[in-house]
């Protein structure tokens, strides 16, 4: 079943200058089409300035677009009465923890969705726990937010968007401002949601590490989808992720220089245990 | 000018019940023209201890030396020394404040008391550096991108001219492209005005490959001072922390578990695939 | 530096105070503070300390942490009772130099300190039982009959709340944004009043921007969260009177009673 679905999404901005004049304007997402299952681990890689912030913002309707269509769960999100069901059905985590923390104490910051959803209050008590034990904060429910490392507090605003039951959830950049062990936290309980509760997932990163267990990668480039599939097939063109200067995971990195130096290596290698393996087997084929 | 730190305690709240030992007997010397990388987790003390080298944080004991000139000496010149050794903090470019690029990046110097001239030759010359071409230089800072804001930023301090220049994570929140091209310019800085470069980083690939020394970090100590390869033949103990070496590394190590016996002290990528291209006697 | 200033402290305890529906609360803090200045003998004075010191060994609140509170506005103490004991006319008890002490004037500087202690101390007990949100929320139902009058209680309260958590934060980072522009050699301390105003620009135009900035991501977050203002909205801890709240307010009417007997009818 399609959960989120483009048909030519466009998102135009124009710049104006200091006096209103029109100084020119930028297509920030341009021609976009794609469909996401339910149940999906959707990863969007790009650069800064890519447009997938953008895009990511229309799936929440807190941008429309400005030419073509999004449909969240069937509904058009151009249709005003539906606003509030499709902000419910694919909920958003954004990059700064501090900046989207509501609640002065844990609990009461995951209790925030359902609340204004106007939720029974026994009810919130539930969703607010089962949320928390799903991404591993529920000992933290009494404390303050302000005493938690970047990784947990992205894990309760994760936790505050599962309290409203979507059916996909969207993190825009959420390990950007982390550390790599936050970064590992995160990424840990993201996974979880998908493989557990079969969670639609569409992670928004410019880091590799975190795709390589995706169902499937769109690469945006100047508001296009540059490339999509899976990561295998994403990181077998490491010719073109360099051009488009994104990373590369080290060890696929690795294979594709031994690869120009003549040992034949497969393409796409994604971890080291694979490379050990394949090297090894031409050791011994060599 | 070298700097050197003897028995470098900081304690916080050491009024309440719980006193917090920020950093723990620290002795360092940092000679003038190295590029260091400290390396550390959130709450390692690296933050804190680069504070300490300019002053801005005064060590609650131990002696902190600049071209063997005890800073917390009664008389000494505090300023003097803040322009000596230049400090960018995360995410430098929330300190901006000017209507243009140029006047920002005058502000350091101008603090110094410098002459009109001198102020914006420097300024002129901190920009060309960070590679902030001409035509921005009347631009606001607030309308540039994020890597742009931040080699603006950085140009503020560079303006100063400082013998020893500080980055705590100076790629942090950037894209790929960013961190590359901030790193690069680091690095090209580093080896045409060999002034010392101290980067505060978690990242121990980030640092991997420009750094001649690596500090690592843990619990307000010296875990590690040792040049990359000896750090990182440690890699089970920095697992231990939170810390990880780069994943050439682990595969070298893996390679070896399994029979082939690639050295395991490369810390590139390049440097790794010669050195398992050599083992399997394919010649490049 | 500037992380030192505590505003609104919780002190984290299992009391039957901190349990207090935070409107027992608020009208306790109101009833105690319009006791003080009812009170004209020694004896309402005396009623009130055994009051407050039966609220504060029932919080289990530490008192060392009452009287920080007192720190702040010792200067402020200290001038009023300097004011009030020299500058207030009456029978003359001695002179100092120029300056004669009255009967009045010590009387009046009695009085005044005492009432400034208590009110202080009594509203940091109602600060530090209570968490900045639950008084909000305490405040927003308290004042909901004014929504009659299109008054944006909930709006107000919603704003009190956001602010209480982001002021921490906010704290922080001017912090950091004054020691960074410290490394660039702004003098922050030096200089007359005028140099020292304008010395501040470099760190409130970053603050601001910043403040601006996070705002803006707030908003964001809370929309795409579904709020949508305080209509059709439930409260994951809705406000409701328990037993030991009525308690609590019929202990409070025995207090303002006997009180007002003690301190101003009987002597």
């Amino acid at each position: 079943m399609s959960i989120v679905k483009t048909e030519k999404l466009t998102y135009e901005y124009i710049r104006r200058d200091e006096d209103g004049n029109v100084e020119g304007s930028i297509l920030a997402v341009d021609d976009v089409s794609l469909d996401i299952q339910q149940g999906d681990f959707i990863a969007v890689l790009g650069h800064n300035g890519s447009g997938k912030s953008t895009l990511a913002k229309h799936i929440n309707a807190i941008l429309y677009p400005t030419g073509g269509t999004i449909w969240v769960d069937g509904r058009d999100t151009k249709d005003d009465k539906e606003l509030w069901n499709i902000r419910q059905t694919a909920g958003m985590v954004f990059q700064n923890p501090d900046n989207q923390i509501i609640g002065q104490v844990v609990e009461e910051d995951v209790g925030f969705g359902p609340e204004n959803m106007g939720v029974p209050t026994p009810e919130i008590w539930q969703r607010v726990e089962e949320s928390l034990k799903a991404v591993g904060m529920y000992e933290y429910r009494k404390h303050s937010p302000n005493k938690l490392s970047g990784g947990q507090k992205q894990r309760v605003s994760i936790a505050g968007v599962l309290a409203m039951h979507p059916k996909c959830i969207v993190l825009d950049e959420p390990t950007a401002m982390l550390d790599p062990s936050g970064r590992k936290e995160v990424i840990r309980a993201v996974r979880g949601l998908n493989d557990v509760e079969n969670m639609t997932v569409i992670l928004i990163t410019h880091y590799m590490e975190e795709i390589i267990h995706a169902d499937k990668v769109f690469v945006m480039d100047n508001g296009r989808i540059a490339m999509e599939g899976t990561p295998r097939e994403i990181f077998s063109q490491v010719e073109k992720l360099k051009e488009l200067r994104l990373d590369v995971p080290q060890v696929t990195l690795l294979a594709y220089e031994l690869q120009q130096r003549g040992v034949k290596l497969p393409d796409g290698i994604l971890t080291h245990d694979e490379f050990v393996e394949e090297l090894l087997k031409v050791r011994v084929g060599g | 000018m070298p700097i050197v730190l003897e028995h470098v305690n900081y304690i916080y709240g050491q009024d309440t019940s719980l006193p917090v030992y920020a950093l723990q007997d620290i002795n360092l010397v940092i000679p003038d023209g190295q590029f260091i990388g400290i390396i550390g987790h959130t709450g390692s003390g690296k933050s804190t201890l680069v504070q300490h080298l300019n002053g801005l944080i005064r060590a609650t004991s131990g002696r902190v030396l600049f071209n063997d000139q005890d800073i917390y000496a009664k008389d000494y010149n505090m300023r003097q020394l803040r322009s000596n050794v230049g400090l960018v903090f995360q995410y430098p470019e929330h300190q901006l404040f000017e209507t243009d690029v140029f006047t920002d990046v005058c502000f350091g110097p101008k603090n110094l008391g410098l002459d009109k001239q001198e102020v914006e030759l420097r300024a002129i010359d901190a920009l060309r550096k960070v590679g902030i071409s001409e035509e921005y230089f009347k631009q606001s800072p607030f309308e540039l991108s994020g890597g742009q804001k931040r080699r603006v930023a950085i140009a503020g301090v560079l303006a100063m001219k400082p013998q020893v220049l500080v980055l705590d994570e100076p790629t942090a929140g950037l894209d790929p492209r960013g961190r590359e091209e901030i790193l690069n310019q680091i690095a090209v800085l580093q080896k045409e005005t060999g002034m010392t470069v101290i980067l505060v980083s978690h990242s121990m690939e980030d640092v991997a490959a420009y750094v001649d020394r690596i500090i690592v970090m843990n619990h307000g100590k010296v875990m590690y001072d040792d040049v990359p390869a000896k750090v990182f033949s440690h890699y089970q103990e920095l697992e231990q922390v939170g810390l990880a070496a780069p994943q050439v590394t682990y595969i070298m190590h893996k390679l070896r578990e399994k029979g082939l016996f690639v050295r395991d002290d490369v810390t590139t990528i390049s440097e790794a695939a010669e050195e398992i291209a050599r083992c399997l006697e394919i010649s490049p | 530096m500037l992380r030192d200033i505590t505003i609104g402290q919780y002190y984290q305890a299992e009391s039957i105070i901190h349990k207090l529906d935070p409107r027992v609360k608020l009208a306790g803090t109101i009833v105690f503070i319009v006791s003080l200045f009812l009170y004209d003998n020694l004896f309402g004075y005396l009623w009130a300390a055994a009051f407050l010191g039966f609220v504060i060994k029932a919080s289990k609140v530490p008192f060392k942490f009452m009287v920080k509170g007192m720190k702040a506005i010792l200067f402020l103490l200290l001038l009023t009772v300097i004011f009030n004991l020299f500058l207030t006319p009456g029978e003359p008890l001695f002179t100092l130099w120029k300056l004669t002490v009255t009967k009045e004037g010590v009387k009046t500087a009695v009085l005044l300190v005492i009432r400034l202690v208590f009110l202080i101390i009594g509203s940091s007990v109602m600060t530090l039982t209570t968490t900045p949100n639950n008084l909000t929320d305490g405040m927003e139902k308290a004042m909901g009959p004014l929504k009659i009058l299109h008054l944006p209680v909930h709006e107000v309260a919603m704003m009190m709340s956001i602010a209480l958590r982001f002021i921490p934060i906010l704290l922080e980072e001017a912090d950091k944004i004054m020691k960074a522009q410290i490394a660039r050699g702004a003098d922050f301390e030096s200089g007359n009043l005028i140099k020292k105003a304008r010395a501040m620009v470099p760190l409130l135009v970053p603050l601001f921007i910043s403040a601006f900035r996070r705002a803006n991501d707030l908003a964001m977050a809370m929309e795409a969260r579904c709020y949508r203002g305080g209509a059709g909205r439930t409260k994951m801890k809705p406000l409701i009177y328990q037993k030991r709240d009525g308690m609590a307010y019929l202990i409070l009417l025995f207090y303002l009673a006997a009180g007002i007997l003690v301190g101003k009818v009987l002597l």
